[in-house]
């Protein structure tokens, strides 16, 4: 027997059931939650809560209302509570959030369309920016006075949110054009090109109009008020949340319409799929514009919390960290993604930084700063990379292909009702 | 149905254990790095209430050298201060982090370090873009900053209390190199600036006073903070005559600009500021090519003052090199902080302050002397004491001569 | 700037575009070969040419430390560091091919795309962590092998190092034409790349002639990058990854697969780059600056493939159903 079969079997017998689904969940959450409210600083402790929600995930026996009931308990309830003395936590759990609809937008585009982008990043500057222009005095630079004062006040965040949303996937169509017309390999490079051309400008129109006041950034960015409360980092933090539940629904039920099928078709057999009347160009534009609108709402929401933007933010190797999350965790798979982002944002924004500051206590070892681990980012990363794309590379929750359901497709055609 | 796969399980077992001894860890891994002499005192006897001294510098990247510098400053003045904070019964330490140069680790590195109710003083920044954006959440915690090199003027104009610097302003070291190079008689000039923060603010104040002096600026051009080929630039630089070129951005990417403008045969001056200030300017341009070379600098000559040179000895002592521009001007500001929290302390009956009243203090400092700073705040938290001075690389080696004092 | 000035300096930045060209052009070979080969972008290709340069700047510092470089012709130095340095990148390429790249041979190109950007940055850390220590920060200043100049009429002058670049590049890829040409390993490369079940069956070992083609590859990666070492006389473990992405748009630009694409691409881009570097911002009135010249470049690639999508020199390939 070897070891697979084994963990098979010791795996039904201790989650088999619905009574040790259920128990194991509790313990796990009590235990973990305890653990990350006497910690000061925890990683471990910290990234088993987040996990929680996979074992939610696996745990079939239990009814699916249950079980997003008590995720639902966890992200809305136990996790404010317990991170409550400690906004370090939280401002790591919310950028894990942001992370996570980013990585579910490029989902779209590279796992479900199949099309490799490198320049996503883009989408979510151009949402960041669209909003911090406004937000702050900056706009002043170049609209008269007269017309509108700014800095906008916080009520108009709400509006911005679908403001930025549409001009990303704007920007989606317009820098989706030219690039799908090339050779499909070709599409990368040409993406990478459209994310430095983005990046490049905001760094540098600030001459001859001061539009984003380049490489300085907008500091002091309105916060999103809300009948009159201005937003504290809890309230970010369930923003996020209901963003990212929105976001996750709305994926998923665009995986199982038409267009969610077209995309698929047009991954795995791009000839055969416009044989059989998919109209390419306009489908892998939807992918483009659809994923960036995703990224553009999540700029906006990015800026409003981080108080100041700047380009620096918005690097090639953003995009490529987004690209690393969406291939680790399963390309086209999205509780595949989710993991991959969570465990992508913590890898770059906690983990390192923590092994590294633990091993500087260590006094015994001394490590030349050339070594020091929070640098080894770049390295990581790409281990990961090889490594995943070597043995796993359908990452780590796969895809599933949803099974034909010949029956139900029958009955549609007979009743001309479409599909569920 | 769906199966479970090896990492659920994996992480159930995982867990399982970890909680087991889940209480001895969080403790441990929350402490930041302990200097040698902290961590000997804490493990004899009980421990002490602990007070910390933060850094966020650029620890990594490509002007790594200058943040490595000025966090060496601050780590020199709490090991000296060790043994004196435990004689009051406290517990000194030192917490560094690596802010990458990047506003986004900025921030959450500034979240952790207001988050750790040791931490008193935030010291060390060295990019203004970044200390920009932790300054809000360092404010909104009442944590006093002191900095030692971040010299963009906006930083003092947000009405911040918990701000206070050292060092001078861009927005007197460019109009000063502006004078300096009219005064030498010269009117042609090109300027090229890195389009980050601190170049383009260098050099928009440069631009402004070298029109008002009417001098003649034969081009302005601006280059990416990563760009390395500047060979067309230099073409340009030469063909147009220009006698005095003012480079606005830091030592990497400037020593490569000289070099080849060298190349291409140009002899005129060369002016920037105090971002070139370091030895690794002079090996990227190569020594022979810095001869025409000058700065508008904050920083005073170390090395030709008697106390300078006394504590250049001690850094060389404990960390086997030269020190940089801004190590002491870190070590000074450090200096103030430990004061100010030692008289709080006793203004606090000999308990532990709290940041307010560290800040409050802080914010009183007048007519302190550092080894070689005068520091007195103002309002903004800027130093009125500050001078700028002109120095120059025609010696060839590192540290620079100091030419003159702009008052 | 009077007009006077700006087209005097025009011969002048022709020739440092034609330098940085033919940099890029060579470069642009190692992908072209590769994909053309595999259909693989091996992105890891940039990080080789920066091994070259470690590689080369470290056999030429040890020279100069041993007074050889000092004493000998300064060309003998050079080809002692390209020769080294060279091998050094062939071996290492036909490694990552090996090692990488062979187990997963057949899976989509999605996957192999981000393998290489992963080995990319593997490569880029390992190089920065072993400088870091050996010198205490990972940017190195270089021997400077040639530092005389010559005037050419009006303003220009041309430094003795863009000649050595320029004749060296030359040699390489005249070579290389030769090589794939006329060279019984060349066609057989020739004939992978464009039939590789029939070419198996002409008895030519194709993991051998894909080792082949990695290790020529790389090793004039490698060679190009002691030349570019020698051009900026700076270097840091990151010149791989913006030079490689230039190096690929040229690629791509000339058509890739292509190898005579593969050269006009760099060189046209060289070209670019330099005159949107001199041009413009005074075509501008300043308005904007030498700071687009990125964009000025990715902009033109952009507008190429819409119009060629295969690129300049590209041949359409028929898509066979």
């Amino acid at each position: 027997m070897n070891i697979q079969t084994k963990l098979t079997g010791l795996r039904s017998k201790c989650f088999g059931s619905r009574i040790a689904q259920s128990t194991v969940i509790g313990v796990y959450l009590l235990s973990s939650s305890l653990w990350l409210h006497t910690a000061e600083r925890s990683v471990l402790a910290f990234l088993m809560v987040l996990f929680s929600f996979l074992l939610l995930y696996y745990a079939d026996k239990l009814p699916v209302p249950v079980r997003i009931a008590v995720g639902g308990g966890v992200f809305c309830l136990l996790i404010p509570l317990v991170t409550d003395a400690n906004p370090y936590y939280l401002e790591v759990v919310s950028n894990v959030g942001i992370f996570i609809a980013l990585a579910l937008g490029l989902n779209i585009v590279v796992g479900f369309a199949g099309l490799l982008d490198l320049g996503f990043v883009a989408f979510f500057a151009i949402g960041a920016y669209t909003y911090a222009i406004f937000a702050t005095k900056q706009a002043n630079q170049f609209i008269p006075p007269a017309f509108m004062q700014f800095p906008l006040s916080g009520e108009w965040f709400w509006l911005f949110l679908v403001i930025g949303l549409f001009v990303a996937a704007l920007f989606g169509v317009i820098l989706g054009f030219p690039a799908l017309k090339v050779k499909g390999d070709y599409l990368a490079i040409v993406t990478l090109g459209f994310g430095e051309i983005v990046r490049i400008v905001f760094n540098n129109l600030d001459r001859p109009v001061n539009i984003t006041n380049g490489s300085r950034g907008l500091p002091n960015i309105a916060q999103p008020e809300l009948f009159g409360i201005a937003f504290k980092p809890i309230h970010y933090y369930y923003l996020i949340l209901i963003v990212v539940a929105i976001t996750i629904i709305v994926i998923r039920r665009m995986e199982n319409s038409r267009l969610g099928r077209s995309w698929v078709a047009i991954r795995e057999d791009e000839l055969a799929a416009q044989a059989s009347g998919i109209r390419l160009l306009r489908t892998k534009l939807f992918a483009f514009a659809i994923g960036a609108s995703f990224a553009g709402v999540m700029g906006v929401i990015f800026a409003a919390k981080q108080t100041f933007i700047d380009p620096s933010s918005f690097v090639l190797m953003q995009s490529i960290s987004i690209v690393v999350m969406v291939v680790l965790g399963g390309s086209g798979s999205i509780p595949g993604v989710i993991v991959g982002a969570a465990i992508v944002t913590v890898l770059n924004v906690q983990v390192l930084q923590e092994f590294a500051t633990w091993l500087k206590g260590l006094s015994f070892i001394s490590i030349p700063p050339e070594l020091d681990p929070s640098q080894y980012q770049r390295l990581i990363l790409g281990i990961i990379l090889v490594l995943f794309a070597i043995f796993r590379p359908k990452g780590i929750i796969p895809a599933r292909r949803p099974s034909i359901d010949m029956e139900a497709i029958r009955r549609s055609d007979k009743e001309g009702k479409p599909l569920e | 149905m769906k199966k479970m796969n090896s990492l659920a399980i994996l992480t159930l077992g995982f867990s399982v254990m970890l909680t087991a001894c889940g209480g001895s860890n969080g403790n441990s891994a929350s402490s930041g790095t302990a200097s040698p002499a902290a961590a000997s005192s804490s493990s004899s006897g009980e421990a002490l209430p602990v007070i910390k001294l933060a850094t966020q510098t650029a620890l990594s990247g490509a002007n790594a050298e200058m943040g490595i510098d000025v966090k060496n400053g601050v780590e020199l003045a709490v090991e000296e201060n060790v043994e004196r904070f435990k004689s009051l019964g406290f517990d000194l330490q030192l917490l560094s982090l690596d802010d990458k140069s990047d506003a986004m680790t900025g921030t959450t590195n500034a979240k952790s370090l207001v988050n750790d109710k040791d931490v008193l003083v935030e010291l060390g920044n060295i990019y203004s873009s970044v200390l920009f954006a932790a300054m809000p959440i360092y404010e909104e915690a009442n944590l006093p900053v002191i900095s030692a090199a971040t010299t963009n003027p906006g930083l003092s104009r947000e009405g911040w209390k918990t701000f206070h610097r050292v060092s001078g302003t861009d927005d007197t070291q460019g109009p000063d190199a502006a004078q300096f190079i009219f005064d030498e008689g010269i009117k042609d000039i090109f300027i090229v600036a890195s389009s980050d923060d601190y170049g383009r603010g260098l050099a928009d104040e440069f631009r402004k006073k070298a029109d008002e002096l009417g001098m003649d600026v034969l081009g302005n051009e601006q280059v990416d903070p990563q760009e390395t080929d500047f060979n067309t630039i230099s073409t340009r630089i030469v063909a147009s005559g220009a006698k005095a070129v003012f480079f606005g951005g830091f030592y990497a990417q400037g020593g490569q600009f000289l070099k080849q403008l060298s190349d291409k045969k140009y002899s005129g001056m060369f002016v920037s500021g105090d971002g070139i200030n370091d030895n690794g300017f002079l090996e990227t341009a190569r020594a022979e090519n810095v001869g025409n070379v000058y700065f508008a600098s904050v920083v005073g000559d170390l090395l030709n003052d008697p106390e300078g040179q006394v504590w250049a000895a001690k850094y060389r002592a404990a960390f086997g090199k030269d020190p940089g521009a801004f190590g002491v001007y870190a070590y000074d500001s450090a200096l103030i902080a430990l004061s100010s929290i030692e008289k709080a302390i006793s203004d606090n009956g000999g308990g532990k302050p709290t940041r307010e009243q560290v800040n409050d203090i802080i914010s009183l400092t007048s007519g302190f002397e550092g080894i070689l700073s005068k520091v007195t705040f103002d309002e903004k938290g800027d130093n009125v004491d500050a001078t700028n001075f002109i120095k120059t690389f025609k010696s060839g080696t590192y540290p620079a001569e100091q030419i003159k004092a702009m008052e | 700037m009077s007009g006077l000035s700006e087209l005097s300096i025009l011969p002048q930045v022709l020739i440092d575009g034609l330098t940085l060209g033919f940099i890029y052009a060579v470069v642009a070979v190692g992908y072209t070969m590769v994909y053309g080969i595999l259909k693989l972008v091996n992105f890891a290709h940039g990080e080789i040419f920066m091994i070259g340069a470690f590689a080369g700047t470290e056999v030429l510092l040890a020279l100069q430390r041993f007074g050889i470089v000092d004493g000998v012709n300064p060309y003998v130095s050079l080809l002692i560091a390209i020769l080294i340095a060279s091998l050094l990148s062939g071996f290492i390429g036909v490694g990552i091919e090996y090692a990488a790249y062979r187990p997963i041979r057949g899976v989509p190109t999605l996957i192999l795309f981000i393998t290489a950007i992963g080995l990319s940055f593997i490569l880029q850390d390992l190089v920065r962590m072993v400088v870091g220590l050996a010198k205490g920060t990972y940017l190195v200043n270089g021997v400077e092998l040639f530092s005389g100049s010559f005037a050419i009429g009006g303003s220009a002058v041309i430094t003795e190092k863009a000649i050595v670049i320029i004749a060296a590049t030359l040699i390489i890829m005249i070579g290389m034409e030769l090589f794939v040409k006329k060279s019984k390993w060349g066609i057989a490369i020739r004939a992978v790349s464009q039939d590789p079940s029939t070419a198996s069956l002409m008895r030519i070992n194709i993991n051998k002639v894909i080792a082949l083609t990695f290790f020529v590859g790389s090793a004039i990666g490698g060679a190009t990058g002691v030349l570019y070492a020698q051009y900026y006389s700076t270097i840091t473990p990151y010149i791989g990854f913006l030079l490689g992405m230039k190096a690929l748009t040229a690629a791509i630009l000339g058509g890739i697969g292509n190898i005579r694409g593969a050269m006009l691409g760099g060189v046209l881009l060289g070209l670019l780059e330099s005159l949107g570097t001199a041009y413009i911002g005074p075509l501008t009135g300043g308005a904007i600056g030498a700071e687009y010249k990125d964009v000025f470049a990715f902009s033109v690639l952009i507008l190429v493939l819409l119009f060629k999508p295969a690129g300049l020199l590209g041949k359409a390939v028929k898509e066979k159903v």
